[in-house]
């Protein structure tokens, strides 16, 4: 294929919002221009691979969850999709505090994937096109249009680039080396040089996914059967629990050994990363099977999880075994895992290599710093993972159209949203692996928890545009029903009736030597306020749908209290400095006692407020004082 | 931004024997903590005087009574900071001053950090938009001080024991945070009866370096004096020479740097911190260079420098390069070798400063003293000289030193609270993800002392020890 300059040609049709790519990202990113109104066309290599999940078969898991339900509280579509299509669903660490309790589907996903597409099909003001996107085009730093491989050119006022793991993008195993994106698809070989002459900072980072096998060749009875939760949760606030309680399908356990490991040990030499063949960093918490084995040498198993891939196929994903070993290698190594002496593989594992960007040149909209009118999303963005990516696009495609309507970008900070964390991470920290979002890198977790990921995020979505004043009102209703009932919870005395005794023994409870608020009951680590339903008396009936909502949030919030409260304090420390703002325009230089490291880094990163450059390494806080100072004036 | 809502302490004067000293505090609340910790003698109670009056009374300390003091009360807004300040006179000597910050800061006040004051009162719109640079200045300047001191005087081998304790800390952090981002690979149950025994010992350690460092002070209290000269001037000869007679060797410690030690000294009541050099000459040899860079360094944060000449030598360029060096400084010239022959005098060690320093010969007389360190001869008048510098207060502690030593006190005491609060949070049966949230706690509190930030140490620390799965 050859891309030709000299037939340029001009589509007349009007748009004003083009998306490059429609993976989790570029989807989000075109329904949300197209919800607000806005003529979108989003382009993509193979229609056929819209929302296509290339990796592993879930949506979800301990933090990534979080993000899912935050995306759908702001008027996202990934929760409703899944919801849709799912085939196993668990809440992931229930053992634990609500803070980390997490989500995490199996997805059927070629019926993600086609759900997703018909979503985009039928949106009004939103259009699909397939073809390559090879230039941007901008006149005086703004963006004015783009070219196909064609030379047809699209003339539009915005664009939200998500090329996800496309661009020029090569997929290796031993020592086969393909120039494919992901599932051999098409990759996308011009866009790169483009973005370079635009002057914009390239990475190249590298990824990789285990083998697809066969399930009827596995032994299912040498493993350990992993089901569903009992109770399922969906992950739309939208979505009615009533219909989400379908037949689950089993996930399956099983172990590496030492003789997997020998194998892998003994082809070391063949493979690509350790030949050198493959340049890209690699994310240290997604480490192939063979990193795993160097690295943690003196572990003699690794977990080996076989899911599903869908309802209507055969194929199953091996969790844990992500490798870029040759073909030989990766099937003797897969034979000596237990259940799988005879396995068939359908698909090999291999490892991608793609150009991405250093993030550091967005501000926290999403935009270029130097070009108006680009955005970009996704794992082009650096990051790694299906709801990194729909985050992102959702936030990049909402600051597209808020761009054409004048008005202010919606930046969630650290306080609000893992998504805040996400994409403040990303433009303000160096980094040279895909970035995964992980619950320790939440400072103020105890408030960003998946279940109140709509009290959090309903309002700003509803003022966006993306939420009906229908679903707002819900959340305002909801929000009064939990406030009432935390003031009469704490304010309901509960005496030593013989009633009473009997429940706290029944809890393993210490007995009630005199009357306490029910509050203080509701803080015993064994109690919760479901349990201490029977004995409170004046528990007022919540309107049938929300009551399970409530009696969580008002569980959680007593419960917790303390905790929670401390949290606040510190988000509002927090606060301080993030709403000491930075004029765009400012001269480093003439701020005299900045040390030389801190001008040079405040200038490469362009901080929007004190609070994001005091998170630049390099950035002191005696320098953060004479900048405050500088301002201050 | 006006009023903050915490209240600052410092010591204001410089720390020496002489006259009186200045504790201040400013902020909102600061009238409340005056109340605490002062009695008038009337009984009457700061918060019900009026404001920019002065009153007599004592300093306490609960039962003890700390020194007899003159407080000014001064409230806001025509204050220096502009905030509600208190201002303490006491008697000066540096055991008083120090026990009164301590115990303002024991009754809510927080150590100030550098330049603070300064900047509250820029920030508070009391100073003029010409004076933001110089506020700037001040900031970066004692921020470097403070840095310098806290980190090249830790004690012994404090650093190391920090250290070591966020090591563990962050270890068990990483571990539980990793069965929390991974839950299927990685279990955390009962973890909390194993992290309690590590947590005990922990603050078992932390109440230790609390009790045991000479009152909690971890960084080493004296003049910060260093070394310089030419090599071969007989600098070594001149610290053995301090170090071996009847003094007493405090503690050694090897700095930062391997090149450099660093002694501690007491002469006749006057406490030194003296640092040896490597001596100072243009070359090319790029260790020695190093050595050389690491002096000039050295010489910046320096309270004194000890200039040491060898007499028996001309004077050259490298000299004029030092006399060019220490024009800011309060320094002592010394003409070491005085039993060769000697071809420097007095007089054109004068003449030379002078030549290099035009401004400084009307103001100063310059002191130089002729020593022999082979024949140790002079030394008794460079001590007397020391002495009098410093009951005169021509040499004086940089309060910097004092206030980085509360701050690591206060950074300890905060460190050891968070570990109680896991504690707590084990006992009252929490889940472990609320473990981490006081261990981080504890972790940058611990780090603020030995001057690292966190960062993504976490991050970096789970990838590191733990194998997560997919």
């Amino acid at each position: 294929m050859k891309y030709s300059v000299n037939s340029v040609w001009e589509n007349k049709d009007q748009y004003d919002i083009a998306v490059i790519g429609a993976g989790h990202a570029g989807c989000e990113a075109a329904l949300a221009a197209a919800r607000l109104g806005f003529r979108t066309v989003i382009f993509t290599v193979s229609v056929d691979s819209i929302a296509l999940m290339p990796c592993n078969p879930n949506i979800g898991g301990s933090s990534k969850g979080h993000l899912v339900r935050e995306v759908d509280a702001l008027g996202g579509e990934m929760g409703k999709v899944i919801d849709r299509t799912f085939i196993q669903s668990k809440m992931l660490n229930k053992s634990k505090g609500p803070a980390v309790h997490s989500l995490r589907a199996q997805a059927d996903k070629a019926c993600y994937s086609r759900t997703m597409r018909q979503v985009l099909e039928n949106q009004e003001n939103l259009e699909i096109k397939q073809t390559e996107v090879v230039k941007i085009l901008i006149e005086n730093t703004h963006v004015t249009g783009l070219q196909i491989l064609s030379g047809g050119i699209f003339r539009v006022k915005a664009i939200v680039l998500c090329t996800g793991t496309y661009l020029n993008a090569r997929c290796v195993y031993g020592e086969v080396s393909n120039n494919t994106g992901p599932n051999g698809l098409q990759a996308a070989n011009y866009l790169t040089e483009s973005l370079k002459e635009l002057g914009i900072r390239m990475y190249r980072f590298k990824t990789g996914t285990p083998a697809r096998i066969d399930k009827r060749s596995v032994d299912f009875s040498k493993m350990e059967e992993q089901h569903g939760d009992d109770r399922i949760m969906p992950f739309s606030f939208t979505t009615d629990p009533g219909e989400v309680q379908i037949d689950q399908v089993s996930c399956w356990l099983t172990y590496t050994n030492e003789r997997t490991h020998e194998i892998i040990r003994k082809n070391l030499d063949r493979s690509p990363l350790f030949s050198g063949m493959i340049e890209g960093t690699g994310p240290r918490y997604c480490p192939s099977i063979e990193d795993k084995v160097v690295k943690f040498a003196d572990k003699n198993r690794h977990q080996v999880f076989i899911e599903p891939e869908g309802i209507e196929t055969n194929e199953m994903y091996i969790g844990g075994m992500s490798s870029s070993l040759p073909e030989d290698v990766q099937y003797a190594m897969y034979r000596t895992v237990p259940g799988l002496e005879n396995v068939k593989i359908v698909r090999n594992a291999y490892a991608i290599e793609y150009d991405c960007i250093d993030a550091r040149q967005l501000k926290p909209s999403l935009e270029f710093r130097n070009i108006e009118g680009l955005f970009s999303g996704g794992q082009f963005n650096g990051s790694s993972g299906y709801e990194e990516a729909a985050a992102q696009g959702l936030i990049a495609g909402i600051n597209a159209a808020r761009k054409l309507q004048n008005r202010e970008s919606i930046v969630l900070d650290r306080s609000e949203a893992y998504i805040g964390v996400l994409i403040d991470d990303l433009v303000t920290k160096e980094s040279h692996e895909p970035y995964r979002m992980m619950t320790s890198r939440a400072e103020y977790r105890l408030l960003l928890r998946q279940d109140n990921a709509d009290q959090r995020l309903t309002k700003k979505g509803y003022e966006v545009g993306l939420i009906s004043r229908e679903r707002y009102e819900r959340l305002l209703l909801k929000e009064k029903l939990i406030e009432k009932e935390i003031e009469r919870v704490k304010h309901t005395h509960v005496g030593n009736s013989v009633q009473m005794q009997r429940l706290l023994e029944q809890y393993g409870s210490a007995p009630l030597v005199s009357g306490t608020s029910l509050a203080e009951l509701i803080r015993r680590p064994e109690l919760s306020y479901e349990i201490l339903k029977t004995i409170d008396r004046d528990r007022p009936e919540f309107i049938e749908e929300l009551s399970d909502e409530v009696s969580e949030q008002v569980n959680i919030s007593i419960k917790y209290e303390g905790y929670i409260n401390r949290q606040k304090k510190q988000v509002e420390q927090f606060k301080k400095l993030e709403e000491k703002k930075i004029p765009e325009n400012i001269n480093y230089d003439d701020v005299k006692s900045l040390r030389i490291e801190a001008v040079q880094k405040l200038k490469e990163y362009r901080p929007v407020s004190i609070g994001q450059a005091s998170r630049i390494s390099g950035v002191s806080p005696a320098d953060l004082s004479v900048l405050m100072v500088y301002l201050g004036g | 931004m006006k009023n903050h809502l915490d209240v600052i302490a410092a010591i204001s004067t410089a720390v020496s024997p002489s006259g009186i000293g200045i504790v201040r505090m400013s902020g909102r609340g600061a009238v409340k903590i005056g109340d605490k910790v002062y009695k008038g003698r009337k009984g009457k109670r700061l918060s019900s005087e009026k404001s920019h009056t002065i009153h007599y009374g004592y300093i306490v300390d609960g039962e003890d009574v700390i020194d007899e003091v003159l407080v000014m009360l001064m409230l806001s807004p025509n204050t220096y900071t502009g905030e509600d300040t208190v201002e303490i006179n006491c008697h000066g000597g540096v055991y008083v001053v120090k026990r009164i910050l301590e115990t303002l800061i024991k009754y809510g006040a927080r150590p100030a950090e550098p330049g603070e004051f300064t900047k509250r009162a820029f920030l508070n719109g009391r100073l003029d938009l010409s004076q933001a640079e110089a506020v700037g200045d001040l900031i970066t300047s004692q921020t470097e001080y403070a840095l310098k001191s806290s980190i090249s005087q830790l004690k012994g081998n404090i650093k190391e024991k920090i250290n070591d304790i966020r090591k563990e800390i962050i270890y068990h952090t990483a571990f539980i945070e990793t069965a929390i981002d991974d839950p299927e690979h990685i279990s955390v149950d009962g973890y909390g009866d194993k992290l309690r025994g590590i947590v005990d010992n922990l603050l078992n350690e932390i109440e230790g370096l609390l009790s045991t460092c000479d009152d909690g002070r971890i960084i080493k209290e004296g003049i910060r004096t260093v070394i310089v000269g030419k090599p071969n001037a007989g600098k070594s000869s001149l610290l053995n020479v301090l170090l071996g007679e009847e003094r007493a060797i405090v503690t050694d410690i090897a700095g930062t740097t391997r090149d450099i030690l660093e002694e501690h000294v007491s002469l006749q009541g006057v406490s030194l911190n003296i640092v040896d050099t490597a001596g100072i000459r243009d070359t090319e040899d790029i260790i020695e260079k190093i050595g050389v860079n690491r002096a000039k360094e050295n010489m910046k944060s320096a309270d004194l420098v000890i200039y040491v000449i060898d007499s028996s030598v001309p004077l050259d360029k490298n000299d004029e390069e030092i006399m060019e060096m220490i024009y800011e400084k309060r320094f002592i010239i010394l003409l070491n070798k005085s039993d060769l022959d000697m071809i420097v005098t007095m007089e054109e060690v004068r003449s030379r400063y002078y030549a290099i320093n035009p401004a400084k010969s009307e103001v100063d007389d310059i002191p130089v003293i002729e020593i022999s360190t082979r024949k140790r001869q002079g030394i008794l008048e460079l001590e007397a000289l020391l002495k009098n510098m410093f009951y005169e207060g021509k040499l004086a502690f940089n309060n910097e030193i004092y206030i980085t030593n509360v701050r690591h006190k206060t950074a300890l005491a905060n460190a050891a609270e968070s570990l109680k609060k896991v504690i707590v949070s084990i006992e009252s049966g929490m889940p472990e993800d609320f473990y981490s949230i006081d261990l981080m706690d504890a972790y940058e509190t611990l780090g603020s002392i030995t001057g690292e930030t966190i960062g993504e140490d976490l991050v970096n620390e789970i990838f590191s020890k733990f194998c997560m799965g997919k």
